[in-house]
């Protein structure tokens, strides 16, 4: 399995002298779904963010193919002045990619916007807001996706659903993703691989493949097997935390 | 009623009583507070109305002290128009100018370090005192008008833009700078229209102030083609207060519709998607 996202004992230390990151080895392969939780202000978000290009590590490197990256914020960073078809557009703008209309009208029909693309984001729901937010990045159709803690901010039923049709999103193309989350479940749902961190500073302190196969039906999470593996989890970022 | 009605009425309702209780306040003036022969200086509305609005044109040759400067609907209107193309052309270039500097100051904090004091100093010194020194330097004609307004008028239209163009939201920056947008392209497609609401407030205040600009201008002047500021100057000098007050009323009339017009083109531009913070 070739490799979509490495890093190689990335450290960083922020220049008010606040260590986020301590030597974190981590590959993601492509088709992959890796998903890191930690404890809150461990390093998740910086990370990631490292990973984007958006800080440079003080110590080691990450190496990512940045040309078609798809990065989903904590929220969804919408441009309020424009209609949820003209957000969908805006990276096919910023990449130049000529008459994008097909690929924006397949990106919202994916996330199942097809009635509201004349709104603005303020007569948007946090769910439909997210959804656009997605559908944004999937116009790139990149290889490489990121998300930092996504649908942190919506209730449980919501979330759920944007999972299950982020499993299928998944499932259809197998994009290498690095996914951050607080939430167990829906990292052992979503993903093939969850890797524990530790508190501040960062580092990589367990590694749990999850067998499940895809497609994954949303009733997989009342499964016993779910459930231990969940629990494994949740034990491992118990344990970093004494 | 219907809800849509009512707001519409209570729109309505707010501003007629307002004017009612300052034309009851005008005439007790006139009628109550003045005494019997400091009256003039305050005449009644209906007078004002009737010699500087319905009257077309006072003949200046009646040789009574009172018209001897001229008067009615006709030279309001003339220097009203003056004033007017003072104060719009005045203001389109502060607009161009103040725009132009905002955009150059969001670029680069030296920049910014080095333009704003001297923005503030010259918001900061008094009018007045470049008035009379503009007329000398640069002579009493329309240039040096509408050289007053631009300078009146420029600082509120620098500082919103500038405020609008920098307070855009990191995380919608950082989504541009990882998609690879230039700098240019992140103030066309993200900071200006970012910018606007901030950018139609500035222009709201200095179009108010490029029309107190036109006729503080030309008040001082004192020379030129008369407009609304030496109107007023010239029919106090000759008492004609019905005049006087009707050039006022003129003045203030053509500053709400300058601040209005704008306040209804930014809802225009910014209105679909921008929520001014609730009360
Ligand atoms: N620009 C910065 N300068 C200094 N310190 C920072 C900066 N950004 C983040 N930090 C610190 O680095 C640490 C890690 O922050 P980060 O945002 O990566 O945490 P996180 O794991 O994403 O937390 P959460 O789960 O709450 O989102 C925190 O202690 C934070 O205070
Ligand atoms: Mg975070």
């Amino acid at each position: 399995m070739p490799t979509a996202l490495q890093f190689t004992s990335v450290g960083l230390t922020f220049p008010d002298g606040t260590t986020a990151l301590d030597n974190v080895d981590l590959d993601v392969g492509s088709g992959e779904f890796v998903t890191v939780v930690g404890p809150s202000g461990c390093g998740k978000s910086t990370l990631l963010r490292v990973a984007a290009g958006l800080e440079q590590p003080t110590k080691g490197s990450c190496s990512v193919d940045r040309t078609s990256l798809g990065f989903v914020f904590q929220d969804a960073t919408l441009f309020p002045w424009r209609t949820v078809h003209q957000n969908v557009g805006l990276l096919a703008e910023l990449h130049g990619l000529g008459d994008a209309s097909a690929r924006i009208g397949a990106a919202i029909d994916v996330v199942g916007l097809r009635e509201h693309v004349d709104k603005y984001p303020r007569q948007l729901s946090g769910g439909m807001a997210m959804r656009t937010s997605l559908a944004r990045s999937l116009v790139l159709e990149p290889d490489v996706f990121m998300f930092d803690e996504p649908f942190g901010a919506l209730d449980e039923l919501t979330r759920e659903r944007l999972n299950d049709e982020l499993v299928t999103l998944f499932v259809a193309r197998r994009f290498a993703t690095l996914f951050i989350t607080h939430s167990i479940a829906e990292a052992v749902f979503l993903s093939t691989r969850v890797v524990v961190m530790s508190p501040r500073p960062g580092r990589i302190i367990a590694h749990h493949d999850v067998p499940f196969p895809y497609p994954r039906r949303h009733d997989l999470r009342y499964t016993a097997e779910f459930n231990e593996l969940a629990a494994a989890v949740s034990n491992d970022l118990r344990a970093a935390q004494r | 009623m219907t809800d849509d009605r009512r707001a519409r009425l209570a729109r309505i309702i707010g501003p007629v009583i307002v004017f009612g209780c300052f034309v009851g306040t005008w005439y007790l003036a006139h009628y109550v507070l003045m005494s019997e022969n400091r009256r003039f200086l305050v005449p009644p509305p209906h007078d004002v109305v009737q010699e500087a609005f319905l009257t077309w044109s006072v003949d200046g040759g009646t040789a009574t002290l009172a018209t001897s400067a001229g008067g009615g609907l006709s030279d309001q209107l003339e220097a009203l128009w003056l004033s007017a193309q003072v104060a719009l052309l005045g203001l389109s270039i502060a607009i161009v100018i103040g725009i132009a500097l905002a955009t150059l100051m969001s670029q680069a904090k030296w920049v910014e370090q080095a333009i704003y004091p001297y923005l503030v100093a010259l918001q900061a010194i008094p009018i007045l005192a470049f008035v009379p020194l503009i007329g000398v330097l640069w002579g009493f004609e329309f240039r040096s008008r509408v050289l007053v307004c631009v300078i009146i008028a420029l600082f509120p239209i620098v500082a919103n833009t500038l405020f609008g163009l920098l307070s855009v939201d990191r995380s919608h920056r950082e989504l541009m700078t990882l998609h690879g947008a230039s700098r240019l392209r992140q103030l066309r497609t993200l900071q200006f229209p970012a910018a606007m609401p901030a950018i139609f407030t500035g222009l709201q205040i200095s179009a108010g102030l490029a029309v107190i600009g036109a006729i503080v201008g030309d008040f001082f002047f004192r020379q030129g083609q008369p407009g609304i500021g030496q109107l007023i100057d010239r029919y106090r000098a000759s008492l004609a207060y019905e005049q006087m007050y009707g050039s006022v009323i003129l003045a203030a009339v053509l500053g709400i519709v300058v601040f209005w017009f704008f306040g209804w083109l930014g809802r225009r531009v910014v209105g679909a998607w921008y929520e001014p913070a609730a009360r």
